[in-house]
């Protein structure tokens, strides 16, 4: 069967209400960027923070998949697989001011957060710094006799890293309970991936002899199915796997590129904002299924942007560490 | 050194680093850039806009996310009959270049009994409280220092910027250049036209006669903006630039010290085994009989750098904290 047939028989037999869940998660991410793109704006933010917004099924679609015991490593563009995994919009808020409230007391910042508590080994800021991380944690579950998969994030940029190669020829070398998910968003920060990526994603992967799958990143169904599928197999002994899922950022590399043009075009832009739009797309077949209403939808939305105006306002509100916890957890 | 002709003008740190490859790549056609999004783009810091547009993306190459392998493809084009400059976005990022920087480039003039030479430069950053977290904001220069076969540079200002990279270009030797990323858009004096800076030469920037100050890359107005505030309480300050770490202008640095019988080393790279270290034992090496007190050492708090501003601004030396340092170095507290 075909990856697409194989999902369409699969998405049939997902309970109706975890699409209305995987629509409120993707919101979620939605709203926070939003807020946090705002709070860049209006420079309540320091530094800069790179947005996640476009690529939300991603995130929602393959931690969907997994436990709360399950681990994830992420990325500079981060907020999504954090939030996907569970994390809290308050805490995520104050982590991105700096404030002592935040997931990693401020110290961590936006690229960095971590929280154990529901299996984020961390955001990296090193582009493809997590591999190892991920495929350690992977080989650990292995160790432990537990059933635990891990999930590594990246964007097709780290296709560039070699630690990447590394790790993947010896997960599958050894069987470890460990996902690939590749974001192939078109670009690395400015330049188009194509002119720096020879060959086929996929194709790294087969040179290890691994489970490979290619989803439309705009479908959180497709996303959420394959990850189910890949999840599985992990976790019962059979090795790792590679997903490819294509997807695009709808703002800048990071919340200070405005002007992109340079880069990528405006008609292009547009396209994936009118018709690959994540949420709309889930949006629309839940209606045209009858799995839920306008009313619904309208309702998760007050809902979650309520939320998350009260996460901002706490973190606004939150203090900073206090000076001393500058030379705190050097050392454990 | 050979000195500059032009009238005097008032340029960017990025237009001065910009000229300089733009005047070599005319001049030396075997000098080529690569590094990530530094054509169109320019870098993200945008200090080699337009480069591309004059040479082209054969000589100015967009490069995968591959530290490792654009270093070990500069080395080997080095060694070949080029001379290569490799861009390291961030100076976090040289971790991942270490084996090719130390155990080839740095090795293979003296391993081939001097037979092959490795002419290239590394241009990266350094510099913290740009808001950018841990691994975006460390000063690891020292890393680089410690290995013979490599040379060091840390420029303080646009005009030292210009000259210095012009010279690292022509060296026969790898060669790391740390650029302070918060320095790409001061402006300073560039005269125009052709002007080399000789490595190993110390620059003394001020002179003074209670206390020596001795200050690299970032930090070099941290100390200016010091010995002023010295000067109010009627202290005179002499401020040091060495402008290289390898070679190293020694000799600069002990007379000062044995002229002003007092010395703090001021630098951002963590303080512990680091470059304060260094210069420090230098000057406590040659200027012992004729030192008053210690000499102080300042460097990046010995903690990974915070992401929250208020704690960002507690790892690195300020005027105000090298200030409390002379004072207490001239027995004024
Ligand atoms: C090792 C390393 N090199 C360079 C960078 C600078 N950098 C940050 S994000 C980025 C592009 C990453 O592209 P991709 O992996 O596709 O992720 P995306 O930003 O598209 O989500 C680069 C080059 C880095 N953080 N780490
Ligand atoms: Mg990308």
């Amino acid at each position: 069967m075909t990856e697409s047939a194989q999902s369409t028989s699969q998405i049939a037999s997902v309970d109706r209400e975890q699409w209305v869940h995987l629509y409120e998660q993707m919101l979620k991410i939605r709203v926070f960027e939003t807020q946090a793109n705002q709070l860049y704006l209006s420079a309540k933010m320091p530094g800069l923070t790179h947005l996640y917004s476009g690529e939300e099924a991603i995130a929602a679609g393959v931690c969907e998949a997994l436990r709360i015991d399950d681990y994830i490593t992420s990325t500079h563009r981060g907020h999504g697989h954090c939030l996907a995994k569970g994390a809290r919009l308050d805490l995520m808020f104050a982590e991105l001011l700096g404030k002592e409230a935040g997931y990693c007391r401020g110290k961590g910042g936006s690229m960095h957060i971590a929280d154990q508590d529901t299996g984020n080994l961390g955001a990296n800021a090193i582009v493809g710094g997590s591999a190892g991380i991920a495929t350690g944690a992977a080989m650990s579950a292995k160790m432990r006799g537990t059933d635990q998969v891990a999930v590594c994030f990246f964007g097709e940029g780290a296709l560039g890293q070699g630690l990447l190669y590394e790790v993947m020829n010896m997960a599958s070398l050894w069987k470890f309970p460990v996902i690939y998910v590749c974001e192939n968003n078109l670009y690395n920060e400015y330049t188009h991936y194509t002119e720096t990526t020879a060959g086929t994603l996929v194709d790294r992967a087969h040179a290890f002899g691994m489970e490979t799958a290619e989803v439309n990143g705009q479908d959180v169904r497709e996303v959420y199915v394959t990850a189910m599928r890949l999840v599985e197999r992990a976790r019962a002994g059979e090795g790792p796997a590679f997903l490819v899922c294509n997807t695009y950022r709808f703002f800048g590399h990071h919340v200070g590129d405005i002007n992109r043009e340079y880069y990528r075009s405006k008609e292009e832009e547009e396209l994936w904002k009118t018709e690959r739009d994540p949420l709309t797309l889930l949006a629309e077949w839940m209606q045209a299924e009858g799995i839920t209403d306008t009313a619904v939808l309208d309702q998760i939305e007050v809902n979650v942007k309520a939320e998350a105006e009260a996460a901002v306002e706490f973190a606004l509100n939150a203090p900073y560490p206090s000076l001393d916890e500058v030379d705190r957890h050097v050392y454990a | 050194m050979s000195t500059p002709n032009g009238t005097p003008r008032e340029i960017s740190w990025a237009q001065a680093i910009n000229e300089a490859l733009t005047e070599e790549m005319r001049r030396d056609e075997r000098i080529f850039i690569i590094g990530e999004d530094i054509a169109e783009a320019g870098t993200p810091f945008k200090v080699l806009s337009g480069l591309v547009d004059e040479f082209g993306t054969e000589r100015v190459i967009d490069s995968p996310i591959s530290e490792p392998g654009i270093t070990g493809i500069v080395v080997g084009a080095a060694m070949t009959g080029m001379r290569p400059v490799v861009d390291i976005m961030f100076g976090d990022f040289i971790t991942l270049t270490m084996d090719q920087m130390v155990n080839q480039a740095a090795k293979t003039h003296y391993m081939s009994g001097g037979k092959l030479k490795v002419p290239m430069v590394m241009r990266t950053t350094l510099g913290a409280t740009r808001r950018s977290a841990a691994q975006h904001s460390q000063s690891l220069h020292a890393w680089f220092s410690h290995v013979p076969g490599l040379k060091v540079v840390v420029p303080s200002n646009p005009y030292d910027a210009k000259g210095l990279l012009k010279t690292a270009i022509r060296d026969d030797n790898p060669v790391a250049f740390f650029e302070d990323k918060m320095l790409f858009q001061a402006k300073g004096n560039v005269p125009e036209g052709e002007y080399t800076i000789p490595f190993g030469v110390a620059n003394i920037l001020r002179e003074g006669s209670d206390v020596t100050l001795v200050a690299t890359s970032s930090m070099v107005q941290v100390a200016e903006q010091a010995a002023m505030m010295l000067e109010e309480i009627g202290l005179s300050a002499e401020v040091i630039d060495p402008r290289t770490m390898f070679p190293l202008d020694k000799a600069t640095l002990i007379e000062s010290a044995r002229k002003t019988s007092r010395a703090i080393i001021i630098d951002e790279g963590y303080e512990r085994y680091g470059v304060t270290a260094e210069l420090a034992a230098v000057i406590a090496d040659g200027a012992f009989y004729y030192l008053d007190a210690p000499v102080k050492r300042m460097g990046a708090m010995d903690v990974p750098i915070p992401f929250s501003p208020v704690l960002e601004d507690l790892t690195v030396p300020t005027p105000q904290t090298v200030l409390e340092a002379a004072k207490t170095l001239c027995g004024r507290v």
